[in-house]
């Protein structure tokens, strides 16, 4: 094993799709979260309802972990098929936890096999088979070397919302069930040494879905589209509460159409999809350009062409993101490259949305919108910017789109006494009427695109640009969106030190900051999951850098640390 | 003071269209509504497609969203739900919502969304100077069938008593008096309401005529609460005689009041 991934453990879940493997990647992070680790876990699975092979992997350390690595230290089966598929990234020493009814037929594999009567523990105890994870959970939980006590505390915690009395009943007898054999226990932190602060298990899906409620989210509306569904899915729930209206419409073209008739109306509106949901929107993201009514979209990304691997992850729409929707308009385009900056950056783009009254793209991807990271949102950190307002007194007639030095036009609602409000896909004069007069034409589109300015002043305030590693390095890695995982993980494990230079504004784009973050680089590497090395060509588009040394991955799959760091090492 | 609705833009409708019709009907509707405090004018929004009847949203001095080609129906359901204090219509034409982006003013009936749909229905695409729409009828000369088409024609009021809109009618441009009267019951209406407003194209598919000799109002003892004798007196137009009037209307609970 690499020195970088030493103090970090890995414990994997696999079975077939219906098995609950998703939950049980959720719960295990839960557990070990509650412990005061931090955890990073991802879900790997196919695209259908029932079989195929699901499996979650769960990193976790004292310290941040930022992705998960291959290299297993537990494996809990549901089915034969996970053993074999796991057994060659299993560490020397791993614990492999197996349903009962597989065991004899793994002989061939001569691997230390615990066996767990988990289908049998649940018909004996009346759950749902989906739940029977839930008793390896126990059995896990004994390993760590908790008490009995400590371990149902915790699942009563994890197992709140899905039946917490079966599931720890579950628990138990899987607990109990190590105890009896005698086996080892590993040495853990223990809950009384928990930190004080412990953070939530989250999802980036979840987390742009917080960032958007800070940001004064007041509707959301979705076409479930894998990998963008978990946020339309958690603002329905959550959103009841909150006086939210979540609206899953006929299709996406209905989706953005009705989110611009609510931000007309004066609705915060979201809508969230994946990136072939934004190609079927693109007509409409240019009305929301021309019309200027505010809206935000969550973009996640899986791998295209067309359906492509439709449950797989992929960066392969940086460019077709800044380019969606035709003719020319300013947008914002912002790629949060983990939890936390998913939930900074979508409450920015919101806000963003209303300060200048264009389309902000929340740029995602599957790796990222379904991986689940311990962190603690700042949820008080971010609030709404409800943009610039007309005086409506009637003193003077209102004109939506009335030409101001900032470009930007000071918004009324419709029923505002006083003011007609008029929004329209038609080039338009000042009252929002169609025009074909060149010098009005002219005038609007330099309105429209004098709001950029205002966004390159916001530079200074916001994270356009971060960087990590030696600052001083004359090798500099630069990658944009999920890809920061891994990739500062694999910082860990170079053969010398490299600043890592991460870019999170897309659109506009701080030029001056990547020119001079990039400035002395005598090894400069790209590092994308896609084929045709978008940054780097949006880097070159911008500052005139070329960047030769490309680690390209485009088979479906997020970056893993290691691999990574192997790849970046041949150019060092 | 009566109201002035209308804007400094110039009408450029072709002379003579029944487009200005339906635009003096609705002025006065308008007009009407808020003179009688009926509703306030800075609570209603008009909608529109894109099309020659898409113009309308030019020519009134109102809060109007004029959205893209065949989108307008989800833009108005948003329009709603964001506030439903607004009385929201829009206007529609067969291109824009019986050939692009039909199934929204489908999924709209069904869901009874509290807006009115006036359909400007001339059975051309004129603005693309004529070619054959989703209600022209079959034979139809246009630019992509110089042999005439080959299509069945739509039969709209049909569909929306199908997809479940709990008001439907017909009424032909021409008549001023009672396409006013129509488009305010429409308005007046809890739910999803559409209006077939037969608006001949005085240039590409000339049908005045043919209406004039064949449109009849439904008579008085109509059950317009029967979703049987709508659908009979919808599917009762023929090649002799096509009925105007309200077909359907009946209460049922809206989208806005559901979600």
């Amino acid at each position: 094993m690499d020195a970088g991934s030493s103090t970090i453990r890995t414990i994997a879940i696999g079975g077939a799709a219906g098995d609950g493997i998703r939950e049980a990647g959720i719960n295990f992070s839960e557990l070990l979260n509650e412990l005061g680790y931090k955890t990073f876990s991802s879900f790997d699975y196919p695209s259908l309802i029932r079989g195929g092979h699901n499996y979650s992997r769960v990193s976790y350390a004292e310290h941040i972990v930022r992705a998960d690595y291959r290299e297993l230290d537990v494996l809990v089966a549901v089915n034969a098929e996970s053993v074999r598929i796991h057994a060659k990234t299993l560490k020397p020493d791993a614990r492999i936890f197996v349903e009962e009814a597989y065991v004899s037929e793994l002989a061939d594999l001569n691997l230390p096999l615990i066996s767990i009567p988990m289908k049998k523990i649940a018909e004996e105890t009346n759950a749902p088979q989906v739940a029977r994870t839930s008793s390896a959970f126990g059995a896990y939980g004994y390993t760590l070397g908790i008490t009995l006590d400590q371990l149902k505390k915790i699942a009563a915690k994890v197992f709140a919302n899905v039946g917490a009395d079966i599931n720890v009943a579950l628990v138990e007898k899987g607990y109990q069930l190590m105890q009896k054999s005698g086996r080892t226990q590993d040495e853990c932190r223990l809950p009384e040494e928990i930190p004080d602060e412990i953070g939530e298990v989250i999802d980036g899906n979840r987390a742009v879905a917080k960032g958007f409620l800070a940001a004064g989210l007041e509707a959301y509306v979705g076409y479930p589209m894998t990998p963008s569904t978990s946020t339309l899915q958690f603002l329905a729930k959550a959103g009841k509460e909150r006086g939210l209206k979540v609206v899953h419409p006929e299709d996406e073209i209905a989706v953005i159409n009705m989110a611009l008739g609510m931000s007309y109306a004066g609705k915060r509106v979201a809508v969230g999809t994946a990136n072939g949901g934004v190609a079927l929107m693109q007509e409409s993201l240019s009305l929301a350009g021309v019309s200027e009514v505010p809206i935000v979209i969550l973009e996640s990304m899986r791998m295209g062409p067309a359906t492509g691997v439709a449950t797989h992850t992929s960066q392969g729409d940086l460019q077709f993101t800044l380019h969606v929707g035709h003719g020319e308009f300013p947008r914002f385009v912002v790629a949060p490259g983990d939890v936390e900056e998913c939930f900074v950056c979508a409450a920015d783009a919101l806000n963003m949305a209303w300060k200048y009254q264009l389309p902000a793209i929340v740029l995602s991807d599957k790796h990222l919108s379904e991986s689940y990271m311990s962190v603690t949102l700042d949820e008080g950190s971010k609030g709404p910017d409800l943009g610039k307002r007309a005086n409506t007194d009637g003193e003077e007639p209102y004109n939506r789109y009335k030409i101001t030095e900032d470009g930007i036009s000071p918004l009324a609602f419709p029923g505002t006494k006083g003011a007609v409000v008029k929004a329209t896909s038609y080039e338009h004069n000042e009252e929002g009427e169609a025009t074909e007069d060149a010098h009005e034409v002219t005038e609007m589109q330099d309105k429209r695109f004098r709001k950029l300015q205002g966004l390159y002043h916001d530079f200074a305030w916001f994270p356009t640009v971060k960087t990590y590693g030696d600052q001083n390095s004359d090798a500099i890695v630069v990658f944009w969106g999920s890809t920061k995982g891994a990739a500062l993980e694999a910082a860990k494990q170079l053969s010398r030190p490299a600043k890592f230079v991460q870019i999170l504004w897309m659109e506009p784009f701080d030029t001056e900051r990547v020119k001079s973050e990039l400035y002395g680089a005598k090894v400069l590497i790209d590092v994308e999951a896609n084929h045709t090395a978008q940054l780097a060509a949006l880097i070159r588009e911008k500052t005139g850098i070329e960047i030769h040394n490309k680690v390209l991955k485009y088979d479906a799959q997020p970056f893993t640390p290691t691999a990574l760091a192997e790849e970046i090492n041949k150019f060092l | 003071m009566s109201l002035d609705l209308a804007t400094d833009t110039k009408i450029t409708w072709c002379p003579g269209c029944p487009n200005s019709q339906i635009l003096v009907s609705f002025r006065q509707a308008v007009e009407e509504f808020v003179a009688d405090g009926t509703m306030e004018l800075q609570n209603i929004v008009a909608g529109a497609g894109v099309g020659c009847h898409g113009k309308i949203s030019d020519y009134l001095e109102v809060n109007t969203f004029n959205s893209l080609h065949g989108r307008i129906v989800p833009t108005l359901t948003g329009i709603k739900l964001a506030n439903p204090t607004l009385e929201v219509v829009g206007f529609s034409g067969d291109g824009d919502s019986f050939s692009e982006g039909f199934n929204h003013i489908t999924h709209a009936a069904r869901r009874n969304t509290d807006i009115s749909l006036f359909l400007h229905n001339n059975q051309v695409f004129a603005l693309t100077t004529g070619q054959a729409t989703s209600t022209s009828t079959r034979g139809f000369k246009g630019g992509t069938t110089p042999q005439g088409s080959i299509d069945e024609p739509m039969n709209p009021a049909l569909i929306m008593l199908a997809v479940g809109a709990t008001f439907v009618a017909r009424t032909i441009a021409s008549d001023i008096t009672k396409t006013k009267e129509i488009l305010k019951a429409a308005m007046l209406h809890k739910g999803f309401a559409f209006v077939d407003i037969i608006q001949p194209c005085i240039t590409f598919f000339d049908t005045r005529e043919y209406y004039k000799e064949r449109v009849h109002w439904l008579s008085e003892k109509h059950e317009k609460k029967s979703l049987d004798a709508a659908f009979d007196a919808v599917r009762g137009a023929s090649e002799k005689k096509v009925p105007l009037g309200i077909f359907y209307q009946v209460e049922k609970p809206t989208f806005e009041e559901l979600v």
